[in-house]
């Protein structure tokens, strides 16, 4: 722990924008599935493309929520 | 520091190889002094804006559908788009058979929070009035107050709270875990996130296109390196304003998505 405290001091500029780079990983791969999946179960049932298409946004928008927070959170402890 | 300190000190003569540092931009660009006041209230151009937006979007539905013929003119026909794809896209898909009552509702929130992010787009404006995150939070509220009012009057009280916080189908023990996550996502992080989604999207978005625009005025400098640069980075401002374009429209429609199928969710029965 000592060691991490010791390195962080070392560290100069923003530890805000480090934080929200590894806050940005998680809902990227998330975002990368939903989408990736999505087009994927429209290419097989085209027909289901329309109800396909909502359920991808509802999934990318609460998946997206997190890295927002996560961009956020500097602003508001700074 | 406000929005026009930062614009008079970046138009200043700093740029690259001046001997002073690059003058990014922090959150300080979306505070503004007021304009002018009506009695107590000051206004500042976000709250301006809000109501210019709304004025136009009043004066908009008014010209369509104020005196509607059953041939459709051409600002009606427009205006009937817009409710074909609010009720066919989001109402019905989300709430189901009860949800052309609720149109009404949808089309002034989707069209409101378009034009507010909209206006990052009109020249001379160029704010997201939805990055000032008021105005996210106050749609979130009334749309948490619409969708807890359903929850009860619909299932009682008892009813009400198996709604928000009992899913059904699941094994027994699962609720002892499921049952809180549950009730405080549905009451408390719903709204929460709701607001931090539209706001967050609007404040970054036009956090980006200030970095790239500062930066190409910034990067102008009597050298090859520093014209690229320059370049660059104005046909990046270009390019992310083109992207924001549609990031307005789609974080609209997904603001709207999310509230109906919190409505529809409410207007569940318990099975």
């Amino acid at each position: 722990m000592s060691a991490i405290l010791a390195a962080a001091d070392a560290v100069t500029g923003s530890l805000g924008a480090v934080g929200y780079g590894l806050a940005a990983i998680g809902p990227g791969i998330g975002v990368g599935l939903i989408f990736g999946n999505g087009v994927q179960a429209m290419a097989r049932q085209p027909e289901m493309t329309n109800v396909i298409r909502t359920n991808m946004f509802i999934g990318f928008a609460l998946t997206e929520a997190l890295a927002l927070l996560g961009f956020v959170v500097p602003f508001v402890f700074p | 520091m406000s929005a026009d300190v930062v614009l008079a000190a970046s138009e200043g003569g700093c740029h690259l190889f001046s001997g002073c540092g690059f003058p990014a931009p922090g959150a300080e660009i979306f505070i503004f002094d007021p304009m002018f006041s009506i009695g107590p209230f000051e206004v500042t151009k976000p709250a301006l804006m809000a109501a210019v937006t709304a004025l136009i979007v009043i004066a908009f539905f008014w010209a369509a559908f104020s005196k509607a013929k059953l041939v459709p003119g051409r600002i009606q026909a427009l205006g009937e788009m817009g409710y074909l794809f609010v009720r066919d896209q989001i109402a019905r898909p989300m709430v189901g058979k009860e949800g052309d009552k609720y149109v009404p509702y949808f089309m002034t929130l989707f069209f409101f929070i378009w034009m507010l992010n909209f206006m990052a787009f009109v020249p001379l404006i160029q704010l997201p009035v939805t990055s000032r995150v008021a105005f996210p939070a106050l749609f979130a509220l009334v749309s948490w107050v619409i969708y807890m009012t359903l929850t009860f009057k619909r299932n009682g009280l008892v009813g009400g709270f198996r709604n928000l916080a009992v899913p059904s189908g699941l094994p027994g023990w699962v609720y002892i875990l499921l049952t809180p996550i549950e009730l405080l996502s549905n009451i408390i992080i719903r709204p929460f996130t709701l607001t931090i989604r539209l706001f967050a999207n609007m404040f970054a978005g036009h956090m980006l296109i200030a970095v790239f625009s500062i930066g190409a005025w910034y990067l102008v400098s009597p050298s090859i390196i520093g014209m690229a640069s320059a370049t660059a980075s104005f046909t990046m401002a270009i390019v992310m304003t083109a992207f924001e374009l549609i990031i307005q429209f789609l974080q609209a429609y997904i603001f709207t998505m999310l509230v109906a199928s919190y409505i529809g969710q409410a207007l569940e029965e318990a099975h």
